[in-house]
């Protein structure tokens, strides 16, 4: 964890104060709705389908113990006892009520939390890889240089009101495990002549217009990193489209533009910048590492896991490499069938936090795939971690499986969902509940979103669910292809999935997955061969034509649409 | 008549002469084209038509940093007090307040916070190099 100074928690303070003034201005009739809209968004509070829902930072991704009792508590005492991790690895809650959402900002203070524009047009949660630190191909600590990142763009004066939201994402590993093709800036650490440095990456993004980035620079030396974002930003702030929500990202000026037209504007700007007092210093590098907690490791060997039923299906799946002899990462899955992807109760954030405590140094990280992971376990305490985190139904043995569904909180919360996203979730994991089967079927990343805004990651999903709104019924769009980016194992880069066609009604989507899975199972051409590799490899054809059918083939029952969505 | 802040007080509006010179900039308009009158300026508006445009905020700092502008500069349209302290940051010294802010409460909004971990027109030096030294 990095620990806040005395300033640090001043301005967290300062917001609180700051909000709660604001709040009461608003319910005293002094702030317009629109005005205060504009505001609460800045603290993640969104008026949504039923009620409000209050995201909460947590930068990174990573959190301690304490502070996940802190949301356990918060949960309990403000909500309904669970909260949702989403996929910019926040906590979201879905039933605060308005007038008491200063004094959770208040409670969260308490141990270094808070909710600074974790929505509204300004910078978002800075997000990286979740093996960050203990990763074996690391480059650098990515969280380091996220922590950064966070303070520049926490209150960003001149950047507060931006045309629209704006994500950065940076990974410090050789592979990109942070999707940073998809963001609105990509840093990829890379050293060059014993340098550290960040390749850059503008422009990429979910949404309504899916787009991988544009390198802008391919090796931008550490110390510049400050003020090329600033140049990056200030051009953005100035000719980004503000007439149009949809077209407000800093990915359609780019496009506009073209990448080097963009290139040539921004290096315009740096070239003011560039050398001038934001450029960083080794001090602050060297000041922000050592305000991190670092494990004390000990001196281990690695070993072979235990051979006990059961374990070795999770140990396969839910634990992964580490960087130091005889330690594993381990991911708690939030994927139990039957439970709502990234949903957890507060008795279970206190377990959790127990067992971080007790296992992993009291820290853990909330990964993009909605799981939490604890990065620092020993070897030796595998079998006793997993026993304990199957009693709390934390031990599905699905990372990186069909069932490892990512998953927006849909129609069932989403005031902007089309449709719900929850029970078509559901509905797959119960259809694919044979474990063996779905070992069978290897690696497969299935993502769905309740709408166009693509909460879920859809289009990076190798399987991608979009629900649609037609004509007040709700329908699923269904593409494959895409890819989030390379896992800890390598595999291909990031890329963005291709619908296969005209979308369906709910009940059909499990038949029509089945048939996908189909496919690639005869296609494949060893095990080791993923479903995304297949359809990168033989191209959507054979999948439409499986699911559609040829005319002697029956399509699914109620496929009846006539064009693409 | 909205009123109006400057140099952190309420203050009413002195009447211009027939000869004093106000340049008013609108949110897409580029500073660079009015580089050369800066200095013949009484003062310098930038506009902001919408609480969320946030364009006005690089006007004022480019015409700080890089025009050297060192008049007056004044934030007018819709300004409530929840904008006031990012707006001093970036160079701005007078702001003209929408209607119905209590311009008296909205001094306050000045102590919103009281450090900025960037470099700004109102701080140059960015906070990770005063904790440095």
């Amino acid at each position: 964890m990095y620990l806040y100074d005395e300033i640090d928690q001043r301005l967290v303070d300062e917001r609180v104060a700051q909000f709660r003034g604001q709040t009461r201005r608003f319910l005293d009739g002094q702030l317009s709705e629109d005005e205060f809209k504009a505001l609460r968004l800045r603290n993640g509070l969104y008026i949504q389908r039923y009620a409000p829902m209050l995201r909460i930072a947590i930068p990174y991704g990573l959190l301690s113990s304490r502070q996940l009792r802190k949301l356990a508590s918060i949960a309990r005492r403000y909500d309904r006892g669970y909260g949702h991790f989403s996929t910019r690895q926040n906590l979201q809650l879905n039933w605060p009520k308005l007038e008491q959402v200063p004094d959770i900002l208040a409670e969260l203070a308490t141990v270094q939390m808070h909710a600074i524009q974790t929505s509204g047009n300004s910078f978002r949660n800075v997000t990286t890889d979740h093996f960050a630190g203990v990763a074996r191909d690391e480059i650098v600590d990515s969280f380091v240089w996220c922590e950064i990142l966070r303070q520049w763009s926490t209150f960003h004066p001149e950047f507060s009101y931006l045309p629209r939201k704006f994500k950065i994402a940076i990974n410090g590993a050789k592979a990109d495990r942070a999707a940073v093709g998809v963001h609105d800036i990509g840093l990829h650490a890379v050293v060059q002549d014993n340098q550290t440095g960040f390749r850059v990456l503008v422009g990429g993004g979910l949404g309504r217009t899916p787009l991988i980035g544009t390198v802008i620079r391919e090796f931008l030396p550490w110390p510049h990193l400050l003020t090329y974002l600033e140049a990056i930003l200030r051009v953005y702030n100035r000719y980004g489209r503000r007439d149009n929500i949809h077209k407000a990202r800093i990915k359609i000026l780019v496009k506009e533009r073209g990448a080097d037209k963009f290139r040539e504007e921004v290096e315009a700007e740096w070239a003011h910048l560039k050398d001038g007092p934001d450029t960083l210093i080794p001090e602050e590098i060297a000041r922000v590492a050592e305000r991190f907690t670092r494990p004390t490791y000990e001196k281990l060997a690695d070993e072979e896991p235990r051979a006990e039923p059961g374990f070795l299906n999770w140990y396969k799946r839910n634990v992964h490499p580490h960087k130091v002899p005889g330690y594993a990462a381990v991911t708690l899955s939030l994927k139990k069938t039957g439970v709502p992807p990234g949903d957890v109760t507060s008795d279970q954030m206190d377990a959790i936090a127990s067992l971080a405590e007790r296992y992993s140094f009291g820290e853990l990280r909330v990964s993009h795939e909605q799981n939490l992971v604890l990065a620092d376990v020993r070897q030796r305490d595998l079998a006793a971690l997993w026993r304990e985190a199957r009693v709390l139904g934390l031990a599905t043995p699905n990372i990186g499986l069909l069932t490892n569904i990512i998953s927006c909180p849909g129609g069932d919360f989403c005031a902007l969902a089309n449709a719900k996203s929850i029970p078509v979730a559901q509905a797959i994991q119960e259809r694919f509940d044979d474990l063996d089967y779905l070992h069978e079927i290897g690696e497969l990343d299935l993502n769905i979103s309740g709408c166009m805004n693509a909460c879920g990651q859809h289009h990076i999903g190798h399987i991608g669910i979009l629900g649609v709104d037609k004509n007040g019924e709700e329908w699923y769009q269904v593409e494959i292809g895409g890819n989030q980016g390379e896992t800890i194992a390598g595999g291909a880069k990031v890329s963005l999935g291709r619908v296969i066609g005209p979308s369906f009604a709910r009940a059909d989507v499990p038949d029509v997955i089945e048939r996908l899975i189909g496919v690639y199972l005869e296609q494949r051409d060893s095990e080791a061969e993923r479903f995304v590799d297949v359809v990168h490899r033989i191209g959507i054809e054979p999948f439409k034509e499986r699911v559609y059918g040829h005319a002697h083939q029956r399509a699914p029952r109620s496929q009846r649409e006539p064009a693409l969505v | 008549m909205a009123t109006l802040i400057k140099g952190r007080r309420v203050v009413s509006e002195s009447p211009l002469s027939s000869s004093d010179k106000v340049i008013r900039l609108e949110p897409a308009d580029d500073p660079a084209a009015v580089a050369g009158e800066l200095g013949r300026a009484a003062r310098v508006e930038v506009n902001f038509p919408k609480f969320g445009d946030g364009r006005g905020y690089s006007l004022a700092r480019l015409l700080r940093t890089r025009y050297g502008y060192r008049g007056e500069l004044r934030a007018v349209g819709h300004i409530t007090r929840d904008l006031l302290f990012f707006m001093e940051s970036c160079g701005f010294d007078a702001y003209e307040l929408r209607e119905g802010e209590d311009p008296h409460a909205a001094l306050a909004a000045f102590e919103d916070f009281s450090e900025s971990y960037q470099g700004s027109v109102a701080r140059p030096v960015p906070l990770f190099r005063r904790r440095a030294a």
